[in-house]
């Protein structure tokens, strides 16, 4: 493997800040630190019930009978809920209303089946009682009699005429078309045409705290529910199934922790509710890891097909990408993971000719939605497969190949949306590689490989949602800075860059932030913590307000001093003339002042991402996402030709994540996520089998451990080019996105074969080396 | 079987409690309020509910994954969570080094690499890299690739006094 220099970057001066960049201690960290913190799980009320959920056995069946009554006359039992006591239960489990697409039968779900089971693990009644116990020992008092129908667990079978179907009219859940140029033109012009096939399998979760919740009814009526989530906002949805107003659901999230996607749907927080209500008693309910499994969305499994025309030189003239992903037995949000990948198939590369065919389709499986990346990481596992294969196919080195092809700022991508920010694809591959250092010779069986991917990855949401964020921000009495925003803190430190964009513009240390969040009803709503979004909408919204704050105190400070706006500024607690700081008054005694006036001291401010419409659904051409970040995942591995283990040597990640707000944060994203995605590559093994998950625990599917992979080398650039604050773009799922590629790369530089399917077992990679001997 | 009264002294309280044979220590204890013990999995896979635990007469606490122990085995233990080494206003070194080299991320996991990590430092006070991942191999992390952890656990080690002894 030729060995790369650093391309060199463009002169960029970005302004000098006094919080935003540092590594500050995170707010939320000490308490974490010193088990101060309370999760879901770890809240009690007085006269609280205990719910356990009754579960399908059967991933596809009418239910023919279901008798509670044993269950429900167990000593201690409060309560048995099935479908036929809350008829009306459904939930939204696609966006409804936001997309422009039709609402398809099948998109709402049922809290509880009630005829028919479509997976195994489907939840069918609830149960509380007074003691964890007692619940668990109602649940086999539940009679249930299944007959069994036929069931469909390959979406290449469910796509076929006759296959067993989940929802009418067929299994088919969405699809999505993309056409640019002219297919037909550009293969005809192209020296070489490569054809490649890629599957990617599921990944689970596996965040450390299975799903948990509270929930009680007040004095008021309300229906308060503590939960761990990443979406407060499906207090709405939850009002709706449970039959009562919006504002009588109030959903006081905690620090999650770890969500990564699959607290985005609405998890236990809908059976609080109705148990809750039916009771009259706080309810708690906290899943097994075992439940936890079985009971949240997966990442989805893909087939990718890759058709690419290339000229000698390596310019790729044309390409047609077809796109298959299991939807699972329910919708959730299969049709915008499919977008995302279908739009993100042709990678980061000028493809001015292409076609792109994708589909989700409902199988009796574990039902996929959510997770970091979005869709994203399937397509980049094929598109950088692909270039390499390409590269190989013409004797080029993969670097050359990716320089001709890659995507600069003011080109477009698939739907012809125009790219604004910086591009940095060279950048970050050139450096992610050169952290490598020298290959580490091969020794005996063990032969040694080094690779990369390229990639890019939206930021914020797709913008025809019309996606808004909220944010309060206020200075108390005493100087201090308080801010207000329903932001779910999921662990990358959501709440805390809020914090610390609110201490620079107002000139405060960031001990004197504090923050409260992620509060339905008395926080400003600010959306989701979902699609690397929080940074950019949040923070924009915070940004604006301390802002607006930041004015009106320059406004009373240059009364104060008799001094122009202009020449003055805010650091460490006070107020200054520039050109001489040695006057300057304490944020204190301006804000007393402020008040005594009644000078407005806080501020609530909106930031509204870009709209625009949906996509034409022929051709798929518009603008889907407000930007995108860029970068680079390299990784050397040791493979053993006589086993197929394979030993990831060395790791490095480059990004430009625009501008880091909170540098520590940044780098453990990174490192993070894309340890994430070597273990998506390289052990995690989601085994289903005629729908059952044959992997149900941490000794079954197994997530890296701190053995497994080398720390990850982290380079961070910072082009200031975002569209969040400060120029930051978003790093949350993008740091994910390059990894498996990557891997996959450096195997194939190994041993010589590529393997197009993940993860990469030891028989896999001896099938391989076998197969390239024959 | 019946319940029966046993004694569990943690972070210096002493509670006498009855419990059925087949509760765990990990419920035992979280539900007399010590929810800093965190449960990720009750088998013993991902360590999240590690604590100290320690019999009269033994020198230092042992780590344990308190969900494979049952009440019953901790009659009359020491037991040590996370919330007994520090507070905010005082932490552990290492809780401190924790909050600083960015090891907490989600923190769902943070009490119980911080347990295993004093196990070590109580009887390895300056471990090498590889000694540290060693002792931090039952505990999962989904959030920080681990590297920050290795630091924290790293820069504790080296702000503390080389002499051995649990008494931190």
């Amino acid at each position: 493997m030729t060995r790369y220099t650093a391309k060199p970057l463009p002169p960029i001066q970005l302004p000098e800040l006094r919080q935003v960049g540092k590594p500050l201690r995170r707010v939320d960290a000490m308490g974490k630190a010193v088990g101060a913190t309370a999760y879901a799980g770890d809240f009690s009320m007085p006269r609280m019930l205990h719910a356990k959920v009754f579960r399908s056995s059967q991933a596809s069946a009418y239910i023919k009978r279901l008798d509670v009554r044993k269950a429900r006359s167990l000593a201690g039992v409060a309560c048995v809920l099935t479908a036929a006591d809350v008829p009306n239960a459904r939930l939204a489990s696609d966006i409804p209303g936001q997309t422009g697409q039709q609402i398809r039968a099948g998109s709402e779900v049922p809290a509880l089946a009630s005829d028919r089971v479509r997976f195994y693990g489907e939840p069918i009644a609830l149960i509380a009682a007074e003691t964890p116990n007692i619940a668990e020992r109602a649940m086999p008092l539940i009679e249930i009699e299944y007959e069994p129908l036929p069931g469909v667990y390959d979406p290449m079978e469910a796509m076929k005429p006759g296959a067993p179907n989940l929802h009418p009219p067929d299994n088919i859940v969405a699809r999505w078309k993309i056409r640019k140029g002219n297919t037909e033109a550009g293969f005809a012009e192209a020296d070489l045409i490569v054809e490649n096939t890629f599957r990617l399998p599921y990944q689970e979760h596996a965040y450390l705290e299975p799903e948990a919740g509270v929930a009680w009814i007040d004095e008021r009526g309300v229906i308060n529910i503590r939960v761990s989530t990443q979406v407060i906002e499906h207090f709405r949805s939850i009002a709706r199934a449970v039959g009562v107003p919006q504002n009588k659901i109030r959903i006081q999230g905690t620090m999650v922790g770890g969500g990564f996607g699959g607290k985005e749907d609405i998890t236990v927080e809908i059976y609080l509710a109705l148990l809750a209500k039916h009771t009259n008693r706080p309810v708690k309910l906290v899943y097994t890891r075992e439940e936890s499994i079985l009971g949240h969305s997966k990442r989805h499994p893909y087939l990718i097909k890759h058709r690419t025309g290339v000229k000698k030189h390596g310019r790729i003239s044309a390409a047609e990408i077809e796109l298959i992903s299991d939807s699972g037995a329910y919708p959730y949000l299969s049709p915008y993971v499919l977008l995302y990948s279908a739009v993100m198939s042709n990678g980061p590369y000028r493809v001015d000719n292409l076609r792109v065919e994708a589909a989700t389709v409902a199988t009796n499986n574990p039902y996929t939605s959510a997770f970091r990346g979005f869709g994203g990481p399937q397509a980049c596992f094929a598109y950088e497969q692909q270039m390499d294969a390409i590269a190989e196919k013409l004797g080029m080195d993969p670097l050359e190949l990716r320089k001709i092809n890659y995507v600069r700022a003011g080109d477009s991508t698939s739907t012809g949306q125009v790219l604004e920010s910086a591009a940095w694809l060279e950048e970050t591959a050139t450096r992610a590689m050169a952290a490598l250092g020298d290959k580490t010779p091969d020794h005996g069986p063990l032969k040694v490989g080094q690779g990369f991917a390229s990639y890019f990855q939206s930021y914020g949401r797709i913008m025809w949602l019309h996606d808004t964020s909220q944010a309060w921000v206020g200075v108390e009495l005493d100087g201090t800075v308080t801010v207000r925003a329903g932001v779910p803190d999921l662990g990358a430190g959501q709440a805390n860059s809020l914090c610390q964009i609110a201490a620079e513009v107002l000139g405060v240390p960031l001990e004197h932030v504090s923050i409260y969040c992620t509060d339905s009803a008395i926080t400003p709503l600010s959306g989701t913590s979902t699609a690397t979004r929080q940074l950019y909408m949040s923070g924009n919204a915070t940004l604006m307000a301390a802002t607006n704050v930041r004015q009106a105190l320059l406004d009373r400070a240059s009364k104060h001093f008799a001094e122009e706006i202009e020449t003055l500024d805010m650091a460490e607690g006070r107020v200054f003339v520039k050109s001489n700081p040695s006057k300057f008054v304490e944020l204190a005694d301006l804000a007393k002042a402020c008040a005594a006036e009644g000078a407005h001291l806080a501020n609530l401010a909106m930031f509204k991402a870009p709209f625009s419409d949906p996509i034409d659904p022929e051709t798929g051409q518009g603008s889907v996402f407000p930007d995108f970040t860029f970068g680079a995942y390299a990784v050397e591995v040791a493979v053993d030709t006589e086993t197929g283990q394979l030993a990831v040597l060395k790791a490095a990640a480059c990004h430009d994540v625009g501008r880091a707000i909170n540098r520590a944060a940044v780098e453990g994203q990174i490192a993070g996520g894309g340890m994430q995605g070597l273990g998506y590559a390289l052990m995690e093994n989601l085994i289903v089998k005629d729908g059952v998950i044959q992997t149900p625990s941490l000794s079954e599917y197994l997530i890296p451990t701190c053995k497994d992979f080398p720390k990850t080398t982290v380079i961070i650039l910072e082009s200031g080019t975002g569209v969040g604050p400060f120029g930051a773009k978003g790093i949350g799922e993008p740091s994910f996105t390059p990894a498996a590629p990557a891997l996959a790369s450096a195997v194939a530089d190994a041993i010589g074969v590529r393997i197009h399917e993940l993860p990469l077992t030891p028989e896999r990679v001896l099938a391989a080396i076998d197969g390239a001997k024959k | 079987m019946k319940p029966e009264v046993i004694t569990l002294n943690v972070n210096g309280r002493t509670h006498h409690i009855a419990l059925a044979p087949n509760v765990t220590l990990l419920t035992a204890v979280r539900d007399l309020g010590y929810t800093d013990v965190k449960c990720g999995c009750e088998k013993g896979d991902c360590g999240a509910c590690a604590v100290l635990l320690a019999f009269p007469g033994a020198e230092r606490g042992e780590p344990v994954n308190s969900c494979l122990v049952l009440a019953w085995q901790a009659d009359g233990a020491d037991i040590t969570t996370v919330a007994g080494l520090g507070t905010a206003a005082q932490p552990h070194p290492l809780q401190a080094a924790f909050a600083d080299a960015g090891a907490i991320q989600c923190g769902y996991c943070s009490p119980g690499f911080i347990i295993a990590a004093k196990a070590l430092l109580d009887c390895n006070p300056r471990p090498t890299e590889h000694e540290i991942r060693d002792a931090i191999e039952g505990n999962l992390c989904r959030c920080t690739g681990y590297g920050h952890i290795v630091d924290a656990i790293r820069g504790a080690a080296d702000k503390l006094p080389p002499a051995k002894g649990g008494a931190q």
